[in-house]
């Protein structure tokens, strides 16, 4: 079965943001959305998470249709938006809390999760901190822990790494990896950044709301990293 | 199943509280907002304003004591129209989509925080009231229970309200338009500080106008509950409302439009 199936996805506000996306993900793969600001990969996010409504094709969630099964997708879904979603005046626990509180964990279960979130992410030790004390680097892990609390088979992380430190970008990044490698969870990376995608990633490009590109990201110079280098270049020269 | 919703509930009523916790000013605005009034415009007015014996009222009443249920209104629209600042707030920094990415349905997620909102607002409303009491203003003992239900109906209907008004404010700037163009005509066209025969003496048009605003029906739930009376048409009307607000609400959360805009300006 497999984790993501979208048939021919169009949507539109203005001007077209998606125009007849194509994308399947298998079960376990880790995939880098790669594109452009303003490509479309929010707007592919968006609808996936059920933020948006479909307007054209098809969308499957671990095998749910959307929107009709929307709760029994999202109920295995993490989601890691693009701009930072987290109260500033309550505690890390208390924003964990929350979120465990909406996806149904019981108290004790989500107290259990968010130490082992915590503990993974290395801010046990600010568990009782308010998150406006936090760095940028900080808010974006705990972020990374809220979306892995409750059970999860699909993990949608959007450009999860901008504005922050080297380090901070790295140790993200392979958290991710090894979600997918450890636990067996899907994981969507979007991001514009080229040296995110790594040697075998199947990397998927998304330019002017169409899906241009779709493979093994293969050595740095390859055709892939290429194609998307030559769009980069374009950008700057426009 | 149940447990999710109930543990999703208990979340967001949890979420709310301590938000507001931590908002110690935003407390004492709701006590001070109505205590000028009671104190300061009240007192003034208690020799200007005749009130001839109306129900609920079985005698003749001091202007103060007409007025406390429309200032628990005037709580209550406040608390209505903070829940739906917070809502605007929560989009533009991007904590809706938590909320929105539960798997319950958007209905629930909109009511749980709708109901967290008026439940954050109960001790408000009884802070004012036990000020009032110092003041002098006593209605029956039994009053201040009869009363929590007309207050939890008034302010679910004025929550759904503000709910509906988040709908449609698209940003935070615009909130300053909602003071002047609704709480503002909302509470002085209303029977909060005159009695509907005082309008219809001064201007029938302007008396119509308070009979149907939901908040004067609001406040008529309120004002009887405090004599142990209920009002049917005020509760047909308060909850009528409260009804369609939440509906419409529900509605333009779940059509994709709220995060619409927002999505666009980045595509």
């Amino acid at each position: 079965m497999t984790a993501l199936d979208i048939e021919g996805v169009s949507h539109t506000y203005r001007r077209k943001a998606l125009d007849g996306v194509n994308l399947t993900i298998g079960r376990g793969e880790f995939v880098v959305l790669l594109g452009l600001n303003g490509a479309g990969k929010t707007t592919l996010f968006s609808l996936i998470a059920g933020l948006l409504n479909l307007q054209a094709g098809a969308l499957r969630v671990l095998g749910h249709r959307l929107p009709q099964e929307r709760g029994k997708a999202l109920a295995h879904c993490g989601f890691v938006f693009q701009q930072p979603a987290l109260d500033l005046d309550l505690t890390v626990s208390e924003t964990l809390r929350y979120h465990a509180a909406l996806h149904g964990l019981s108290r004790r279960d989500a107290n259990r999760r968010i130490d082992e979130e915590l503990t993974r992410g290395g801010l046990l030790d600010r568990k009782r901190d308010l998150v406006r004390t936090l760095s940028g680097g900080q808010r974006r892990r705990i972020e990374i822990a809220r979306s892995l609390l409750h059970p999860v088979q699909l993990l949608l992380l959007d450009e999860p790494t901008v504005g922050l430190d080297v380090p901070s970008r790295k140790a993200i990044l392979d958290r991710a990896r090894a979600l997918c490698r450890e636990d067996g969870a899907t994981v969507l990376w979007a991001t514009h950044l080229l040296d995110e995608v790594a040697d075998g990633d199947r990397a998927v490009v998304i330019h002017e709301g169409r899906i241009i590109d779709d493979g093994p990201a293969g050595h740095a110079d390859g055709p892939l990293s290429r194609r998307f280098a030559r769009l980069v270049g374009l950008e700057a020269a426009a | 199943m149940s447990r999710l919703w109930t543990r999703c509930f208990a979340g967001i009523v949890e979420r709310e509280f301590l938000r507001f916790l931590r908002q110690r000013s935003r407390f004492f605005a709701s006590l001070v907002r109505p205590l000028v009034w009671l104190i300061i415009f009240a007192t003034g007015f208690r020799a200007v304003l005749g009130l001839s014996r109306i129900p609920p009222y079985q005698t003749y009443v001091l202007y103060e004591e007409y007025i406390v249920p429309g200032l628990v209104g005037l709580i209550l629209l406040f608390n209505g129209m903070q829940t739906a600042l917070s809502m605007v707030f929560d989009r533009e920094m991007g904590s809706m989509k938590v909320l929105l990415v539960s798997p319950l349905p958007r209905w629930y997620l909109l009511a749980c925080r709708l109901l967290a909102g008026v439940i954050v607002a109960l001790p408000q409303v009884y802070a004012f009231l036990a000020c009032a009491w110092l003041w002098g203003i006593r209605p029956p003992v039994a009053g201040y229970l009869f009363v929590a239900p007309a207050v939890l109906l008034a302010g679910l209907m004025l929550g759904a309200f503000g709910l509906l008004i988040s709908s449609m404010v698209e940003q935070l700037e615009n909130f300053a338009g909602v003071m002047n163009f609704v709480i503002f005509p909302m509470f002085f066209a209303s029977t909060a500080l005159y009695p509907l025969w005082r309008l219809n003496d001064a201007d029938p048009t302007l008396a119509t106008v308070a009979w149907l605003n939901p908040f004067s029906h609001a406040v008529e739930l309120i004002r009887f509950a405090f004599y142990g009376q209920l009002e049917p048409t005020s509760l047909a009307v308060t909850g009528l409302s409260g009804l369609v607000f939440m509906a419409l609400a529900a509605w333009r959360y779940d059509s994709g439009r709220i995060l619409r805009r927002q999505l666009a300006a980045g595509a």
